[in-house]
């Protein structure tokens, strides 16, 4: 990313060589990120992180399918980037199926299969939910999509780099990236969008990036990401499975040591990274700040619910009352992480539960 | 460790810089209290989120202070708390015809009540504020005391009456001993981003617009209710829309007798204003509500004490006494100007809180003063 900030300043989109050089590391990053996916080179639309890749995408077909119909599908868990986008369509005056979820977390695809009507143009779910981490069947709603000749997206902020992806396998039409999750720059994100997909703009202007997102490419930012895809699908077979070690470790120690907790969604498929917890008769906001103190930064609910007082909608969907969900913690690890650092948590976290259970009136009468 | 409750203001950012100079261990929190999209009725939801907090710019100069300092920071969200504890009543208060003191209410149930707790729980043992006030524990009474900021012209101790001993144990006034222009000082010395900040005046929730608007959209449609203006006779001299809109003592363009007029009593059942001229407004006795005795355990045998029944009020010497049926009432030695349902009164022994209440009901006034059937 430096180079792009001290020695190469030319814009992308012009002729001289200055701008030709800008536009071959893009093209360069867009071939690592199509990689990571198993994607063409030519699928791969950069833009400025998850939240507008999850609104090209869903607005995108919403405004390009309008005529054949006005029935999306999506599920209680999602983002809110996808969320919120759905509840602003529907004022719109488009209908949205809000497909429930299990205890743990999982779409089932016979609930999408029966939402299906004539009318449904987008289907959009989640790969690996960004707060519990499970990982939605994206496989069988991909063959149920194409088999209805529906769109489907799928928001893979939280799975690209963690997990395995194919978007053929996968049979989605279009696929959610973030870079600051992989390591890469924040305000940097992509958008697979499978060639022949229509797909109504969100902005108007130069036609950039083929005429999907007009503006000024952020060079600096998506060269970031590139080398990010690289760097994460590399550790995809080599990190992963390590960082998978260390979570159980870590759920393993802390159920050791803090009766009453639990981990969410622990029977379904979930990303190895993740791990959210629910500590009973502790206030979550308590233990992130009392943890932060400590140098450990974890988040309740989610982060972009703090500020908030609205209990994560995604422990909701699952059925966790709104006392359960704001006592749920967060803890996220990447290949960063040590073994050191686990041990950390579970050494300190005891101690600011006991605290904050002693402050608490129902703990006492336990 | 001591959590320092910041509000942006330059007070509670010099109360920073005193104990870190001090070589406390200290921690920032900053309380998100308000949300003006509780006040929007029936509008577009996202219209509402995008409104969000009005007190934001002082949380984000907050954080400011805080990283300039280097010292952790936090926000809290407390609106549900506040809501409930402070704004619903400071509305039913002016619906029953009262002129309620919200900044009290926020001190007593939200900042020192949630804020201890929440201290308690990521492990602060004491709170900080930049009042101007100070806190002793007097040995020979075995009690901590309240007293007033060394600095009488800034002192806020008046607004400090609800502190329970146990809050008081655990608090901490780094300006007590300050004036305003020395806190500047050390501010300006510190390189505070906000040392020439100007002082918040207004009740902050609502901020520009009347209390009477807020009252109203609050509490909507039909809290606007009219009814007479009336002489102490029981004339009627004219009409009002909602007695919310009125405080004992505020003067009345209603000139019956050629003499100003003023609001003297407040009726909420009758859901009329009383008016009269400038003596009708001075009183001696009162009773108050939910007091708290800071400097005493109770009120027993009568008092002698100083007291203060509005922010902006020179404390007058009184007995303070409890009656047969358990109230404690207030007799000022001489009738004061517009004592208040609604406002705080509070006691002091020079520059010691004795405790306070709620004024609740203002004794009838004597036919003839000479005779005393009170």
């Amino acid at each position: 990313m430096m180079p792009v900030f001290t020695e190469h300043f030319g814009n992308a989109s012009s002729i001289h060589w200055f701008g030709q050089q800008a536009k071959t590391m893009i093209d360069d990053a867009r071939s690592k990120v199509a990689k990571l996916i198993n994607a063409e080179t030519s699928e791969i639309v950069f833009l400025s992180g998850g939240t507008e890749a999850d609104n090209l995408a869903i607005r995108g077909i919403a405004e390009s399918q309008k005529s054949r119909g006005k029935h999306i599908i999506t599920s209680q868990i999602e983002h809110h980037a996808v969320m919120h986008t759905c509840k602003d369509l529907e004022k719109q005056g488009y209908e949205v199926t809000w497909i429930p979820v299990s205890r743990d977390g999982l779409v089932d695809p016979g609930n999408i299969q029966r939402a299906l009507r004539p009318d449904s143009i987008l289907i959009s779910i989640m790969h690996a939910n960004n707060e519990i981490g499970t990982i939605q069947p994206i496989e069988e709603i991909g063959a149920i999509a194409e088999a209805a000749d529906v769109y489907f997206h799928s928001d893979g902020v939280q799975s690209t780099g963690k997990i395995p992806v194919d978007v053929r396998r996968l049979k989605v039409d279009m696929y959610s990236i973030s870079g600051h999750k992989i390591h890469g720059p924040k305000g940097a994100g992509a958008l697979f969008i499978r060639k022949g997909t229509i797909l109504k703009p969100l902005m108007t202007g130069g036609g950039h990036e083929r005429n999907r997102r007009s503006g000024t490419e952020n060079v600096a930012g998506i060269v970031g990401l590139g080398e990010a895809a690289r760097l994460a699908r590399l550790g995809l077979s080599t990190e992963m499975p390590r960082v998978e070690a260390l979570r159980n470790r870590l759920e393993a120690g802390l159920k050791a040591r803090i009766e009453m907790i639990h981990v969410n969604g622990e029977d379904a498929p979930r990303l190895p990274n993740t791990s959210n917890i629910m500590v009973d008769f502790a206030e979550g906001e308590g233990l992130v700040i009392s943890l932060d103190l400590k140098g450990v930064a974890v988040s309740t609910g989610s982060a972009c619910s703090s500020g908030s007082l609205e209990p994560s909608h995604v422990l909701t969907a699952i059925g966790k009352t709104p006392d359960e969900a704001h006592g749920s913690l967060r803890l996220s690890l990447s290949a960063l992480t040590t073994e050191e650092d686990i041990d950390y948590v579970i050494h300190v976290l005891p101690g600011i539960v006991e605290r904050l259970r002693e402050l608490s009136p129902y703990y006492k009468k336990v | 460790m001591i959590a320092v409750a910041m509000s942006g203001g330059v007070d509670s950012s010099t109360a920073a810089v005193l104990l870190k100079e001090a070589g406390e261990e200290i921690v920032g929190l900053s309380m998100q209290l308000w949300n003006q999209r509780r006040v929007l009725q029936g509008e577009d939801e996202d219209l509402k989120r995008a409104g969000r907090c009005c007190s934001l710019d002082d949380i984000w100069d907050a954080r400011r202070v805080a990283s300039h300092l280097g010292m952790p920071f936090y926000v809290l969200n407390l609106e549900n708390e506040f809501e409930s504890t402070v704004v619903s009543p400071f509305v039913a208060s002016y619906l029953r015809g009262e002129t309620p003191s919200p900044c009290i209410l926020c001190n007593n149930d939200v900042k020192f009540h949630h804020l201890v707790d929440k201290a308690a729980g990521i492990g602060a043992d004491k709170v900080a504020t930049g009042h101007y006030a100070r806190v002793r524990h007097d040995e020979s009474l075995g009690r901590w005391l309240l007293l007033r900021g060394k600095d009488r012209g800034k002192d806020q101790s008046y607004f400090l009456f609800g502190l329970t001993q146990n809050q008081l144990s655990k608090t901490v006034f780094p300006l007590g001993e300050l004036s305003k222009p020395e806190v500047r000082e050390i501010a300006r010395r510190a390189g505070l981003p906000t040392y020439d900040k100007a002082e918040s005046q207004e009740i902050c929730f609502v901020q520009g617009r009347s209390y009477a608007d807020f009252v109203e959209k609050y509490a909507g449609t039909g809290s606007e209710k009219p009814g007479d203006i009336v002489t102490k006779e029981g004339e009627v001299v004219g009409s009002h829309t909602g007695i919310h809109k009125f405080t004992v003592g505020q003067r009345k363009g209603h000139v019956a007798t050629g003499r100003p007029q003023y609001v003297v009593k407040i009726e909420p059942f009758e859901n009329r204003i009383v008016i009269g001229n400038d003596p009708e407004l001075h009183e001696r006795r009162f009773t108050i509500r939910d007091s708290n005795w800071i400097a005493i355990e109770n009120v027993t045998e009568p008092i002698r004490c100083d007291v203060q029944i509005r922010n902006r009020f020179d404390p007058q010497p009184a007995s303070v006494s409890r009656s047969e049926d358990g109230k404690i009432v207030v007799e000022f030695d001489k009738p004061q100007r517009a004592i208040t349902p609604g406002q705080a009164a509070v006691l002091y022994w020079d520059d010691v809180v004795v405790g306070g209440g709620w004024i609740e009901r203002i004794a009838v006034r004597p036919e003839r003063p000479s005779v005393k059937t009170l």
